[in-house]
């Protein structure tokens, strides 16, 4: 998941300061234990040693000094346990960080998603932003905490083995150290030419992800259209890339093992030769020399672990400069704390200008009074700035320049909140969240009461299908449970219940029946009495009652007038409006 | 897992001789202590220096050919590991494409999306590991009790003793933990769902103010899969430090036993050493094996998730091959038809019947949720009917092969769902073989040449993955030219039109009345203009089908047809209401009557 990872500007060590600094609160835990980790492994590490000189005490047939044996046979039960009670607390120990850091990024990471701009969260994909919250934050745990305590246990246990070596035999421990780093090149020779294949293979794997969401994401389409030998054939060929570059990664780290090993076998045989010459001198005892082989057994193993140790926190620190790329990014501009009440619902823009970027302009010199109680309906071609106009209302987006203004107040002064507690709004996008039918209406009034909830569900007609529904209100909901229409039901319901003071209508009822839609008119005319409304849609029978109708082109408004009016004009409303009445066959 | 086997079928040959030489490597590895063993004995008692220099020489060839057997295994196992994932993925691919859409929706694509991704590397991961070490740890394990008999009988009973009661401490310990893995992925699963509400509801959620709120259901969420993976981590902790203590015990007997047998001279010091050699090699395999298990664990539980899509069939069979032409019939016949969606109980459509003649267009309208897309879901066979027979061309529609169904027909769905890739490319998706000419002419029809023309590249412009550099609107107008581009015998538009303004939208259907007679259309729409001028409108309430005519026969005889179209045509209605009371009751009634009033 970590194939678009981008190389952040800040150097790793910073980044481990930011991840440090993140951890600092289980600061304590983190000293238990690294210190459980080097009692366990000293434990174990003068295990091997009791053990020697345990077998130095059976000499031959009739030379066992039983009770010098148990001496030290006993003493290896006590470590053995302790050192097993101390692995086992460490691992809760690293178990509890690990999971509390994930914990916590997460938790930080969905409180700064809610104050992140807009502009943002549409420019990146929700998988992107999800794989960061999910997938890297788990790298980022495993490999970092666990990674760095078998970091500490590994140069723990490389310095305990030296020490009980030299207690053992000066030489031996000499032609061992002296030996080692061969085992070391080696395994980095070996992991960095892997490396080269990993990164081939995860880029084969992202090619991959995203040919499966596409195409299963979209399998009924995919199936419409017979597509499914040709869908198979083309994942075939990525899945064949795959398996190639998989293969070749998977076997060049693992040469790293063998390899490794032979090494330690040469050190092994060694140590055997060397232990041979110096035992007849007295300067090694046959018990002595089991210690040392087994240590040297034992030996390379921390040195293999730290090295795909570092690999792993590389890939870890990868995932948390994307991770910390997301929680720094710059929050929405500061909250004003004005609020507003008794809202009578008058709206003014004054010469607003905005785009989304810079190089293209989209609302320019945009001005329109609405007086309270008006319904201004927004019609005009696909991109002509309908949208743009309910995200500046909702302060979705700021202005780039003028004003908007609520009851005399402009918007900059009000808290978010309050703003959008002044508006109703329903989105053609209908959101409907996993959970009972239930909590989907009362998102914006948690605290209604099931017969409010059913008045408003009735209102809003939802109620037919929500009463066939198996369980009613307590109905589980998942994505396409619903079809498009009632889901937008559904969301106008939601806003029924709210009685806000003002009306944000984007295509609402674009997937509705028409006699529905007049149905829930009549019942928005009744519940809007006094409040003023903003209504875009395409369908022209609903903007028709509309108090005034603005035509927007380009970002620019280029009429404007009610119904009546602008088909006296004869311009483009006039144009748009007689084109449903357009026979085919004339 | 058994149902993952035979993945692996293809790689037997693999499969067979990375074990093999595994068990070449791990049989050099285990003469080592009894080669040390004669150095002791042998080389130290007599003092035989070139003895013992020979034994080291035998070492070194010993760990040479070690390494040489070793690196053929890592071979063979790392081709049969990512030859084996590779087949999964792709079987379970096909296996997906295969599905009918009753099954999409039972599971989902957001599952079938992990499971395809996720899930399997998680699998992969597993078997390389498993391949590497699993392999190796069992036969070391083994085998050191083996060269321990060969030794001495009454110390190898305790190895023979220990191994059982090691493996049952591992078994243990993995069945408690497989099945709350899976429960972990669970809650997993509703952490990731959170987070990505919280993505896509982004508007609704700040326009309600519910930031806290959605906050503080995440939090709940997000500690309960801390609470479970810590409990599960408790379990799984257990299992290194247990089979640390546990060898070791058994390592003090074995000293303990190995002290007797020497006191009594039924064996040397060096073979004492080669003995607690092979303890210690197994100390170190079975530690390498307790961690493994973890990894392991969690690779099952993933197999898990994906054996249970492979076990998904597709409810839906088609005939094996074409049979015969049926009776020369209408173009599409419904005969009492009835269909619920599995899983719930109130049918979506019942008893429907209608015929619909080649060449025919059919407007299909109806309240939301009246079953229209249900209907035209029919037609494609998208979904069997739950009764009553569905007849395409006098043949029952069970009867086509899957290719010969998905030739004739062209479907538009309500999503505009387009792919990464060209413009042209995803036109092909109709026919393979469509020339840009054929293209343009779609593209046309469909009213999106200009949106075509105004891109850079035209055909060649690049589409984002879902089009999304492009309006809805382009959107709804290219997939309906992808649809054309196939020159299908039966056309589908389910509400396909509803982001194009009225003009657009008029001129679409202007330009594909000109192909009438080459194609059969559907057109689902809630906009009475739309299908006015139909040939046949098929008019829909609540899954019954309430009215089938013309517009004017419809307006005359269908109440809710009348209701509709007057919501949306207020002056009609009042004109109509007009000539009504003019009119007698008997010449509302027949259509020409209507038909008159109307002109």
């Amino acid at each position: 998941m970590n194939t678009g990872s981008k190389k952040s500007g800040a150097g790793s060590s910073e980044i481990l300061w930011k991840v440090l600094r993140f951890i600092g609160k289980y600061r304590l835990l983190m000293a238990l234990s690294i210190l459980l980790a080097a009692v366990s492994v000293v434990l174990q590490l003068y295990v091997p040693f009791l053990f020697g000189d345990a077998i130095d005490e059976i000499v031959a047939q009739g030379q066992v000094n039983f009770s010098r044996m148990w001496y030290y046979l006993s003493r290896i039960l006590i470590m053995v346990l302790l050192s097993g009670a101390a692995t086992w607390i460490m691992n809760m120990i690293n178990n509890r960080m690990t999971y509390r850091t994930v914990q916590d990024i997460r938790s930080k990471a969905i409180r700064h998603i809610q104050v992140l701009p807009l502009s943002y969260l549409d420019r990146h994909s929700t998988g992107d932003i999800i794989s960061r919250v999910i997938a890297d934050t788990d790298i980022l745990s495993d490999g970092l905490l666990l990674g760095f305590t078998q970091l500490f246990s590994g140069i723990v246990t490389i310095i305990g083995t030296l020490i009980f070596m030299l207690s053992k035999n000066v030489w031996i421990t000499l032609l061992v150290i002296v030996l080692t780093p061969l085992s070391f090149f080696v395994a980095k020779f070996i992991s960095s030419h892997s490396f080269q294949m990993f990164q081939k293979q995860s880029e084969a794997r992202g090619r991959q992800t995203a040919l499966i969401e596409e195409m299963i994401g979209n399998q009924k389409v995919v199936q419409a259209f017979g597509y499914e030998e040709k869908s198979s054939r083309r994942f075939a060929q990525v899945n064949q890339e795959l398996k190639e570059y998989s293969q070749k990664a998977v076997f060049f780290s693992s040469l790293t093992n063998p390899s490794t090993r032979f090494v330690n076998n040469v050190i092994y045989a060694a140590v055997a030769l060397t232990g041979a010459f110096l035992i007849p001198g007295g300067h090694l005892t046959v018990g002595g020399l089991s210690v040392l082989l087994a240590y040297a057994n034992q030996y390379m193993k921390p040195f293999n672990d730290i090295s795909s140790v570092v690999t792993e926190l590389q890939n870890a620190l990868a995932c948390a400069s994307r991770i910390f790329a997301l929680l720094e990014e710059e929050p929405e501009s500061p909250e004003a704390s004005g609020r507003i009440e008794d809202v009578k619902g008058e709206v003014d823009i004054r010469d607003v200008s905005f785009s989304y970027t810079p190089d293209r302009k989209l609302i320019t010199h945009f001005t329109l009074h609405a007086a309270p109680g008006k319904r201004i309906a927004i019609v005009g071609p696909t991109g002509c700035g309908k949208t743009t106009f309910i995200n500046l209302l909702m302060r979705f987006y700021d202005v780039n320049s003028g004003t908007i203004s609520i009851d005399g107040r402009p918007v900059q002064e009000l808290s978010r909140h309050a703003l959008r507690k002044c508006f109703g709004m329903v989105l053609q996008d209908t959101w409907i969240k996993s959970g009972t039918v239930r909590e989907n209406i009362c998102i914006g009034r948690p605290e209604a009461s099931d017969s409010e909830i059913i008045e408003a569900a009735k209102k809003s007609h939802s109620w037919e299908f929500i009463r066939r529904l198996p369980e009613g209100l307590d109905t589980q909901l998942r994505e396409d449970s619903l079809s498009q229409g009632q889901k937008q039901l559904l969301c106008i319901t939601r806003v029924m219940l709210c009685l806000p003071p003002m009306l944000i209508l984007d295509e609402a009822t674009s997937s509705i029946d028409t006699r529905t839609e007049m149905m829930i008119q009549k019942a928005f005319d009744q519940m809007m009495k006094g409040r003023t409304s903003f209504i875009v849609a395409h369908r022209l029978s609903t903007i028709r009652n509309a108090d005034e109708i603005l035509v927007m082109k380009d970002g620019n408004i280029i009429e404007q007038g009610n119904h009546e009016e602008l088909m006296k004009k004869g311009g483009f409303y006039e144009h748009l409006y007689n084109s449903q009445f357009v026979r085919t066959e004339d | 897992m058994r149902t993952l086997a035979p993945f692996l079928k293809n790689y037997k040959k693999e499969s067979i001789l990375a074990p093999f030489f595994k068990f070449l490597e791990v049989v050099f590895d285990l003469l080592v202590p009894l080669v040390v063993a004669r150095i002791i004995d042998t080389g130290i008692a007599r003092n035989d220096h070139g003895f013992i220099v020979r034994n080291f020489f035998l070492l070194i060839l010993m760990a040479a050919a070690g390494l040489t057997v070793s690196i053929t295994a890592q071979f063979f196992a790392a081709k049969a590991s990512a030859g084996f994932a590779a087949e999964l993925r792709q079987a379970m691919y096909d296996h997906i494409q295969g599905l009918s859409y009753s099954e999409l929706d039972t599971l989902g694509t957001d599952t079938l999306i992990t499971r395809l991704t996720d899930d399997i590397n998680q699998v992969q991961n597993g078997l390389n590991m498993g391949l590497r070490l699993l392999l190796r740890s069992p036969f070391i394990v083994i085998g050191s009790m083996v060269m321990a008999f060969t030794i001495n009988v009454r110390c190898a009973l305790i190895f023979a003793a220990a191994i059982p009661v090691l493996f049952l401490v591992v078994f243990v310990i993995m069945y408690l933990s497989i099945p709350l893995f899976r429960k972990v992925q669970g809650r997993l699963d509703a952490v990731t769902r959170l987070t990505r509400e919280n993505l896509t509801g982004v508007r609704v959620i700040r326009a309600f103010c519910r930031e806290q709120e959605s906050v503080k259901e995440f939090d709940i969420s997000n500690q309960e899969l801390t609470k479970l993976n810590e409990f599960v981590g408790k379990l799984s902790a257990l299992l290194n430090p247990v089979t640390y203590v546990l060898i070791n015990i058994a390592t003090v007997i074995l000293i303990h036993t190995a002290g007797l047998q020497v006191n009594l001279g039924n064996m040397q010091q060096g073979e004492a050493v080669a003995l607690y050699n092979y303890m210690a090699q197994m100390i170190i395999e079975l530690i390498k094996l307790a961690s493994l298990i973890i990894t392991l664990n969690k690779a099952a539980a993933c197999a898990g998730r994906v054996a249970g899509v492979l076990h998904v069939n597709s409810s839906m069979k088609y005939a094996s091959e074409t049979s015969g032409r049926g009776l020369k019939g209408s173009a599409v016949q419904f005969q009492n038809v009835t269909f619920s969606y599995p899983g719930t109980g109130a049918p979506s459509l019942s008893d429907i019947s209608f015929s619909v003649e080649k060449g025919q267009t059919v407007g299909i309208i109806g309240g939301t949720g009246s079953g229209k897309t249900t209907l035209v879901n029919l037609i494609a066979r998208f979904y069997d009917a739950t009764s009553g027979q569905v007849l395409l061309d006098g043949k029952d529609i069970k009867d086509y092969t899957r290719q010969e169904l998905r030739s004739k027909i062209g479907v538009v769905p309500q999503k505009a769902a387009l792919f990464k890739g060209s413009i042209r490319d995803n036109m092909k998706w109709g026919r393979e073989d469509a020339g840009d000419k054929e293209i343009w002419e779609a593209l046309t029809i469909a009213q999106a040449r200009e949106i075509v023309e105004g891109k850079e590249g035209k055909l060649d412009f690049a589409l984002e993955q879902n089009g999304k550099n492009l309006s809805g609107g382009q959107r709804q107008r290219l997939t309906i030219a992808r649809a054309l581009v196939k020159k299908p015998e039966f056309l589908i538009l389910d509400d396909s039109a509803s982001a194009l303004d009225f003009a657009t939208d008029a001129a679409l259907r202007k330009a594909l009345s000109r192909l009438k007679g080459q194609m059969t259309t559907f057109l689902v729409s809630q906009r009475a203009a739309s299908i006015r001028q139909a040939d046949q409108i098929l008019v829909l309430d609540d899954g019954m089908l309430v009215g089938t005519g013309t517009h004017d026969s419809l307006l005359a005889s269908c109440s809710a047809y009348r209701e509709i179209y007057f919501s949306q045509f207020p002056e009609e209605c009042r004109k109509y209401e007009e000539e009504h009371r003019k009119i007698s009751p008997e010449d509302v009634l027949s259509p020409a009557g209507v038909k008159e009033v109307l002109s």
